[in-house]
């Protein structure tokens, strides 16, 4: 479990934070590039000292300028994954990942044995004698991500893990890393400006804006209710939990079945819309949007100039159900939420309760392997 | 008219091409001229005369012997200038650069004066042990590292700060205290400002004249090295000055040229 109260001045960074990761959870710290989450990471693994506050790894106190205590980086019980993943250029992936191992005494045939074991388990154990540089950027990653686990370390770190990928593998390392961060008992704890990465990897969000956390809550919690124009820009996406039928349409959890662009293998999956994209209709429209669905308002957040409107989706009898293409049979409880202007509430004379169609296009639909 | 454009082989500025082309000529025009002047017919017999053998063995020997002496305490110096933060730095880098600026005459007289029978140092030593570094080939060994490790040092301290320190981080990270960060880590990515700091330095001292022959005298056999045996030749024997000279410059470029692309020019 790590405890961080983190404060200190870098530069023009003034950075103020508290996080808190219980062992087997995952906490994601989001914010816009120079908010300090790098930084935050930086002291948790001590390569920044703080100027004030205290880092509690389990039982263990790690930094407290006020106790004048300072574990060095190379006895906290800490793996980190750089952004780069910082592969040592000049060793194998073998030796990279057995590096750890070595540094802190084991035997080098030990170490050799063991980080073998560890590129098995991520996939990679023909790539043992490979430099890294000849690694794809997946590949490397999941180096970095064994070398980081090798040396059984109580707190995971990860730096952007997905950032220095580029976007055609970015989906699928995304779901690989999730699984293998499934596997590592201890509190995780990474950073990105990528709400999806955020959103699919971790269970709490914590959003970082000029060094003050703003909001912090279940990525649920936050995504739906984003208290800041930056977190609603950025977080406030919905995210539908489902699985894929391996055609083109995804069941989410409530029944609900939605139509998307692209096929999907049969797996568990993860579909991102946001809410500009779900528009509110007052009767059922008739238009090029494959999914429509008849919804009861549940919930109406104003939002600065925008208003956020939750749509409960609702099984109420439909005169033509399954007699048009695109016509979804929505199933109970499904919630999605759809941004729209105060005017168009006005219009639409959306209030709670209110009996509305909602509809989004197949291809606003962006799915992912959970 | 449009021509394919050819990857990797910038087309210089016109300009560039005649003052390149000068300055490499004035470089190259006396090596030329001293080839024309080669006896070739007596060259084996200049080449075998104990005075040049002597030389040659006491100038490799030498340089190599500086290299290893500046390689052992000059990356650690080059590492403390690059990597730590203490007061008066700065005065510490030019001190450390003062040699390869200095007439090397400067530095012989110098070392005598704290290494001599007399010196700072090197009296209470000699009157100790009987010990005494100048006139031996330990004087030749001490004048050429005294020139020729500021190349190194230098060359190492550009080296390590250009390399990403961030991998150092990752390696403490992983559990690796300080020594086996710089061993394991440090010392490899350093690996190419070592090896052409190591060059610079060989071949500064194998081409050293002024310290040497202040320091350690220009005596056959025991401190004559190369430069000095030219030297002293030009003014008896004009055909063996040229052997000699000829052999200082086949050395030179048997090390350099291998070198150049890989280690230097990086």
């Amino acid at each position: 479990m790590l405890h961080a109260d983190v404060r200190l001045r870098l530069g023009a960074l003034d950075l103020a934070v508290q996080v808190e990761v219980d062992d087997g959870e995952v906490v994601a710290v989001v914010g816009p590039n120079g908010a300090g989450k790098s930084t935050l990471l930086r002291a948790v693994a001590g390569l920044q000292p703080i100027d004030a506050g205290r880092i509690v790894v389990d039982d263990r106190l790690l930094d407290d300028p006020a106790a004048g205590v300072l574990v060095p980086t190379a006895e906290r019980p800490i793996g980190l994954v750089f952004q780069d993943h910082l592969l040592f250029p000049r060793l194998s992936a073998l030796d990279n990942v057995g590096f750890g191992l070595e540094a802190r005494g084991m035997r080098r045939t030990e170490a050799r044995a063991r980080a073998q074991a560890l590129l098995e388990r991520v996939g990679l154990s023909d790539h043992a004698a490979a430099r890294p540089a000849a690694l794809s950027g997946g590949q490397s990653q999941r180096v970095a991500l064994a070398r980081a686990l090798a040396t059984e370390p109580r707190v995971l770190l990860l730096d952007e893990p997905l950032a220095a990928l580029d976007a055609r593998t970015r989906p699928r390392t995304r779901a690989e890393l999730r699984r293998h961060l499934a596997t590592f008992s201890g509190a995780r704890l990474l950073v990105t400006h990528d709400p999806v990465d955020a959103l699919v990897l971790a269970d709490r969000l914590v959003v970082l804006e000029a060094g003050r956390v703003t909001q912090s809550g279940t990525t649920t919690d936050v995504a739906r209710h984003p208290r800041s124009p930056y977190v609603a820009q950025l977080v406030g996406l919905n995210l539908l939990h489902g699985s894929a039928a391996g055609d083109r349409t995804v069941r989410l959890g409530g029944g609900t079945e939605l139509v998307v662009a692209d096929p999907v293998p049969a797996v568990e999956v993860a579909v991102a819309v946001r809410p500009q994209a779900v528009t509110v209709h007052r009767t059922e429209p008739e238009g090029s949007a494959r999914n429509t669905w008849p919804a009861v308002v549940a919930e109406l957040e104003a939002d600065h100039d925008r208003v956020r409107v939750a749509l409960e989706a609702s099984p109420v009898p439909r005169p033509r159900s399954g007699t048009r293409p695109g016509l979804l049979d929505p199933g109970a409880g499904d919630t999605i939420v759809a941004e729209v202007t105060p005017a168009a509430v006005a219009d639409l004379d959306l209030t709670p309760g209110a009996r509305v169609w909602a509809s989004v296009k197949a291809v606003d639909l962006t799915v992912y392997e959970r | 008219m449009v021509r394919p454009r050819r990857r990797g082989r910038a087309r210089p500025p016109w300009a560039l091409v005649p003052l390149a082309g000068l300055a490499l000529a004035f470089l190259v025009i006396p090596f030329a001229a001293l080839l024309q002047r080669v006896p070739w017919s007596t060259l084996a017999d200049h080449l075998s005369q104990p005075v040049v053998t002597e030389a040659l063995r006491l100038s490799l020997v030498s340089a190599f012997a500086a290299t290893a002496l500046s390689l052992i305490g000059g990356v650690p110096l080059a590492w403390m200038l690059a990597r730590t933060d203490f007061p008066g730095r700065s005065l510490v880098r030019a001190l450390v650069i003062l040699p390869m600026v200095l007439p090397p005459v400067v530095g012989g007289a110098s070392l005598l004066f704290a290494f001599g029978r007399r010196g700072l140092l090197g009296g209470p030593v000699y009157d100790a042990t009987g010990f005494l570094l100048p006139f031996s080939i330990w004087g030749v060994i001490a004048a050429n590292t005294f020139v020729a490790m500021p190349f190194l040092v230098v060359t190492v301290e550009a080296g390590l700060r250009s390399a990403d320190r961030r991998y150092e981080d990752a390696a403490a990270t992983l559990g690796a205290g300080r020594w086996t960060t710089f061993r394991r880590i440090t010392l490899p990515m350093a690996a190419p400002s070592i090896v052409a700091g190591a060059v610079l330095c060989w071949a500064r001292a194998l081409g050293e004249f002024g310290a040497t022959v202040t320091f350690a005298g220009n005596l056959q056999g025991r401190t004559q090295t190369m430069p000095l045996a030219v030297f002293l030749a030009l003014e008896s024997d004009r055909e063996a000055a040229i052997a000699l000279s000829l052999v200082l410059v086949a050395v030179s470029l048997a090390v350099l040229v291998p070198l150049r692309d890989r280690w230097l020019a990086s």
